[in-house]
């Protein structure tokens, strides 16, 4: 089993780094952009099934921090 | 006054701090490596500047969980003296024993300069030999220095006096000019710029000599 998790910056939390990637797009004609954010995707091969409560408790310790950083978790097969 | 240096694979500040603290009190801190987990009952724990990880992750996440970092927090919490400078801070927001995170700098450019503090917190472990309001020169050298808390913790920072150093001019985005913090108890400080180097008159700036003065003198 793989665990793919995807962190992202907080909606309230300034992403200068997305703002230059928007920056970036519209210079280059793609003017439909309005507005970028960059996050992080971490992929773990598990061996057994992933257990939830584990994972989110990974998140929560190292992975994402809780004070400006969101993340969710897919299980894939 | 006894004090130990904590050093991560990536650090490289240590010897930097290690002088200033030795120039300052004229006892020569313990480096210690970070899988050394007997750190003894020392009267001061720093966490110094460098890259720790290659800044991996996040600044300062993987160190934080160090094998060090769990005696260093239990003794934190049990009142020990930590100071916790640039990449330190960046691991000390990560242990949570201060609030709030630090970001990539608003410029998104790495800032090596110095810069102008101003003493905002003072009665604490760290400031006995300066005002409230005292103006410091000190060098920055961080790419993800931007200080970030709510609106909620920013009060109850102000409320209790926890702000303990400002920048007077905002150089990466920190929320109310934030430079440095204090946990609730002011026995940790966590601050971004590196007082360990403006001790030397001979290297030209001696500005935050008071600050490291006043922590020997009160720990002595």
């Amino acid at each position: 089993m793989k665990a793919i998790i995807h962190v992202s910056l907080k909606k309230a939390i300034l992403d200068p780094q997305g703002k230059a990637i928007a920056n970036a797009l519209k210079s280059m004609g793609f003017d439909e952009v309005e507005e970028a954010r960059q996050g992080k995707v971490i992929e773990l091969q598990l061996n057994g099934k992933g257990d939830e409560a584990r994972l989110r408790d990974m998140c929560d310790r190292l992975l994402a921090n809780p004070v400006i950083e969101d993340y969710r978790i897919e299980l894939v097969a | 006054m006894k004090s130990v240096v904590v050093v991560f694979p990536g650090s490289n500040r240590e010897k930097d701090m290690a002088d200033a603290i030795e120039r300052t009190s004229g006892m020569r801190p313990t480096l210690l490596w970070h899988k050394d987990t007997e750190i003894g009952k020392p009267d001061l724990i720093v966490l110094p500047g460098g890259f720790s990880y290659g800044d991996y992750l996040r600044c300062g996440a993987i160190a934080a969980h160090s094998p060090v970092m769990k005696e260093v927090i239990r003794l934190a919490k049990g009142g020990t003296p930590l100071l916790a400078v640039c990449n330190g801070f960046q691991m000390l927001v990560e242990t949570r024993l201060v609030p709030g995170a630090l970001l990539r700098n608003t410029s998104l450019k790495f800032i090596c300069k110095s810069v102008q503090l101003r003493l905002d917190g003072t009665s604490s472990t760290f400031t006995s030999k300066m005002k409230k309001g005292d103006v410091i020169t000190v060098p920055v050298a961080h790419g993800e220095g931007n200080y970030v808390v709510d609106a909620d913790t920013l009060k109850a920072l102000n409320d209790n006096d926890q702000v303990a150093f400002r920048y007077l001019e905002n150089i990466n985005g920190a929320t109310d000019n934030i430079a440095g913090v204090y946990n609730e108890t002011k026995t940790i400080l966590g601050m971004m710029p590196h007082p360990e180097d403006a001790t030397d008159e001979t290297l030209g700036n001696a500005s935050a000599s008071p600050f490291f003065e006043g922590i020997a003198s009160v720990l002595r």
